[in-house]
């Protein structure tokens, strides 16, 4: 057989998308898995073997949405920083999104933050390209380009688009190229910069308060233009209950929508915000328990289809001004997968529906082949050791930014070993 | 974080979650420095050799003026700056701003920003030994102005317990109407009321405890304390209001309207006041105004403020 060939012996190999769940051996060639258990061909004979008794063995995980910064904003980090802190927390694939200081809106710049990717060698990344040239809402991107260059989808990141006739074009221009749409459901004249939650404690704080309306507004004009084009859409980063409603209701009908939900609110709320703490200043804002709960819920449930990280690192600066002048974001790579097994401890979920949440399920969404270890994918995927209780120390995050609202929880479980195409490219 | 260890004012930042007796604490010590027209003003030197900052990120007049002559009676040094023409014009961060002052050697900031909670951020990042008294930030809080105006209202009614006090105007975008709820509701009012148009009233006030009324002639029924807000003319463009004269003619204090009050009401502004705007001149000048007092009252209470923050750093010196 070949030279490149691995056995991963004795894992406890986790694939909700094959239906596995038991104590087997993986096998892998040329970068892509040969096979799980009994259907490992006879005569695989691994150059390497390695042992992950007491392990698991994750598909990689899918994070659907993270801000990579470059290119334009290299003073916040770099890609092989993010895609490097992204592997450790077994992230083997980023859909990087659009904004306004690096609008990906030309082949140049996807292919750009592809080979800077690739290069570093690290988590892989894809690219989700601007809606609107410049992200300002105006005039149609290149989406024929686009999605020549790989984009995976389109999004308009958190910017405003100018009317509902360009947001209609938009729709009907990408479908055209079935590029997936990624919006985020903001209705910008109720947004307000460095503003929270409206409610008693926006008030209390006199910070400028983003009512719930903003969010189910632009959820509802949204709907009826999938209503009337058919065009499929998927809502970015729920944070309100009636939201979740709208969408519950959406899907039974029939429409071809879909939607995610960043992994800090579903543990986050306003109450978090109080003393003006900008590592919880976040777009959209953190709502408040009720919302949270009704996320839950729906992440129970199954109306949400995916849950992400909602990657933001900054510069220490960002983040060191009064609540309103803060950036808003939170460093979240590192906590995707502990938090989203958190709600496994807590038994709103079962271990392979929040493995689901993060691997296959996601990669659906933007048409990869990943996040599954089914014969003949490629090999990407982690060693996780449960048995691991370990505290988080901003000091030792890996990304650049260390804007987290999580220090010092405490988690159980981490990741030991991350491979690509079945090279490592991280170990603990 | 506004206290210290022993439970003394090391930080003035907002009047949330201070202690009542803190405020009387306040109240009574003000009371000592109230100067009497015609006497000689009231000077204690407790203060010297201490260095003040006023740092003013935003417009002021009465606030800062009075700041700076309560530093003065107290025999601080006191150093203005007027920050919208310096540094920070020039992109310098708030942080560098104050580190660059703490540098120059200095043991209190007064703050005024534009931002809620930036005088919590520079309470939060400051040298330790420095104490930071909020002179009003963003939407937030400006707890000296609601402690002269508890003065105010002590030295004509007494004790808070059975008076209705009514805040009227602008409460959505108002730090002072915040401000002045928490002391009231600390110093255990019997009732207070916000009065304005819905455009103007932010959600769920009423859950800081007071009582919301959109009809000045309700709200305004048998209240000993009518307090007046500025109506600020930027509100006029944001879809707020339809337009000043419609205002005053809903909203306006006149003479007919503060009858509707106890007839010894007190009548209450912040300053600077809109005559004609939110408060009719005869009313603004009338017998019942004591707007003229909560000014003179704004230099003992930061004199009372003040001392106090300082002699908790006194304390923490010397142990």
């Amino acid at each position: 057989m070949s030279n490149h060939s691995t056995l991963i012996k004795d894992g406890r190999i986790l694939d909700p998308q094959s239906g596995i769940d038991k104590v087997t051996n993986l096998a892998i060639m040329k970068g892509k898995i040969i096979g799980i258990g009994e259907a490992i061909p006879s005569n695989f004979k691994p150059k390497k073997t390695i042992d992950a008794k007491d392990l698991w063995v994750l598909p990689g995980i899918v994070d659907l949405s993270a801000y990579l910064r470059e290119p334009g904003q290299e003073n916040k980090t770099r890609i092989p920083f993010e895609t490097y802190s992204a592997a450790s927390a077994g992230i083997t694939r980023i859909c990087c999104m659009p904004e306004a200081d690096s609008p990906i809106d030309s082949g140049a710049t996807v292919k750009l933050i592809k080979s800077k990717a690739k290069q570093a060698g690290f988590a892989r990344v894809s690219v989700i390209g601007a809606l609107t040239q410049n992200l300002a809402g105006e005039q149609l991107s290149h989406m024929g380009s686009l999605k020549y260059v790989g984009c995976v989808g389109l999004s308009q990141g958190h910017e405003s688009i100018k009317d509902l006739a360009t947001l209609r074009k938009a729709m009907e221009y990408a479908a055209t190229y079935e590029l997936p749409l990624f919006l985020h459901p903001f209705e910008h004249s109720l947004m307000a910069q460095g503003g929270m939650h409206e409610g008693a404690l926006s008030t209390r704080l006199g910070l400028p308060p983003i009512p719930v309306a903003a969010e189910t507004a632009a959820i509802a004009q949204t709907l009826t233009l999938v209503e009337q084009t058919h065009t499929p859409v998927h809502f970015c980063r729920l944070s309100t209950a009636d939201s979740v409603t709208m969408l519950t209701q959406a899907k039974q009908s029939g429409l071809p929508v879909t939607a995610d939900v960043a992994v800090h609110q579903l543990f986050l709320t306003e109450m978090d915000v109080s003393e003006y703490n900008p590592l919880c200043h976040t777009i959209p804002p953190l709502r408040s328990e009720r919302d949270r709960d009704a996320l839950r819920e729906a992440v129970s449930n199954g109306v949400i289809d995916a849950i992400c990280s909602d990657h933001q690192p900054h510069e220490i600066d960002a983040k060191l001004a009064p609540f309103e002048e803060t950036s808003p974001g939170i460093s979240g790579f590192e906590t995707l997968l502990p938090l989203a097994l958190r709600l496994v401890e807590e038994k709103l979920i079962s271990l392979s529906q929040a493995i689901s949440y993060l691997t296959h399920q996601p990669a659906k969404l933007v048409n990869l082949k990943a996040g599954s270890l089914e014969t003949g994918h490629s090999a990407d995927f982690s060693l996780f050791d449960p048995n691991n209780l370990w505290q988080l120390d901003v000091s030792k995050l890996l990304s650049e930014g260390k804007n987290t609202p999580f220090s010092g929880w405490s988690f159980q479980g981490k990741t030991v070993e991350t491979f690509i195409k079945g090279k490592s490219v991280f170990s603990l | 974080m506004q206290l210290n260890a022993d439970g003394k004012l090391k930080h003035f930042l907002t009047i949330e979650g201070l202690p009542p007796l803190l405020l009387e604490e306040i109240l009574n010590r003000a009371d000592q420095f109230v100067s009497l027209p015609g006497k000689a003003q009231v000077q204690a030197p407790l203060l010297r050799g201490k260095t003040v900052m006023n740092l003013f990120f935003e417009n002021s007049t009465r606030t800062r003026t009075t700041f700076e002559l309560a530093a003065k009676r107290l025999s601080a040094d006191l150093l203005n700056l007027d920050i919208r023409n310096s540094s920070a014009t020039k992109g310098e961060s708030l942080l560098d701003t104050i580190r660059n002052l703490e540098a120059m050697g200095c043991d209190m900031f007064v703050v005024r920003h534009s931002s809620s909670g930036a005088a919590h951020f520079i309470a939060r990042y400051c040298a330790p030994h420095i104490s930071v008294i909020n002179a009003g930030d963003g939407k937030h809080a400006h707890p000296t102005q609601a402690m002269l105006d508890m003065l105010t209202i002590r030295q004509h009614k007494g004790d808070f317990p059975p008076l209705k006090v009514a805040i009227v105007g602008d409460i959505k975008h108002s730090r002072v109407a915040r401000s002045l709820i928490h002391a009231l509701t600390t110093l255990c009012c019997g009732e207070i009321r916000v009065i304005s148009p819905k455009t103007l009233m932010p959600e769920s006030i009423e859950q800081m405890g007071v009582n919301v009324y959109t009809d000045i002639e309700k709200g305004v029924v048998d209240v000993d304390v009518v307090i007046m807000l500025r109506l600020q003319h930027e509100r006029m463009n944001s879809a707020l209001l339809p337009s000043v004269r419609e205002y005053y003619a809903r909203y306006g204090l006149t003479e007919e309207r503060l009858e509707l009050a106890k007839p010894d009401a007190i009548v209450m502004h912040p300053g600077p006041v809109n005559r004609g705007v939110e408060i009719d001149s005869r009313v603004a000048d009338g017998p019942q105004s004591v707007i003229m007092q909560q000014v003179t009252n704004g230099v003992a209470v930061r004199m009372a403020v003040m001392s106090m923050v300082l002699g908790s750093q006194a304390m923490v010196d010397g142990s």
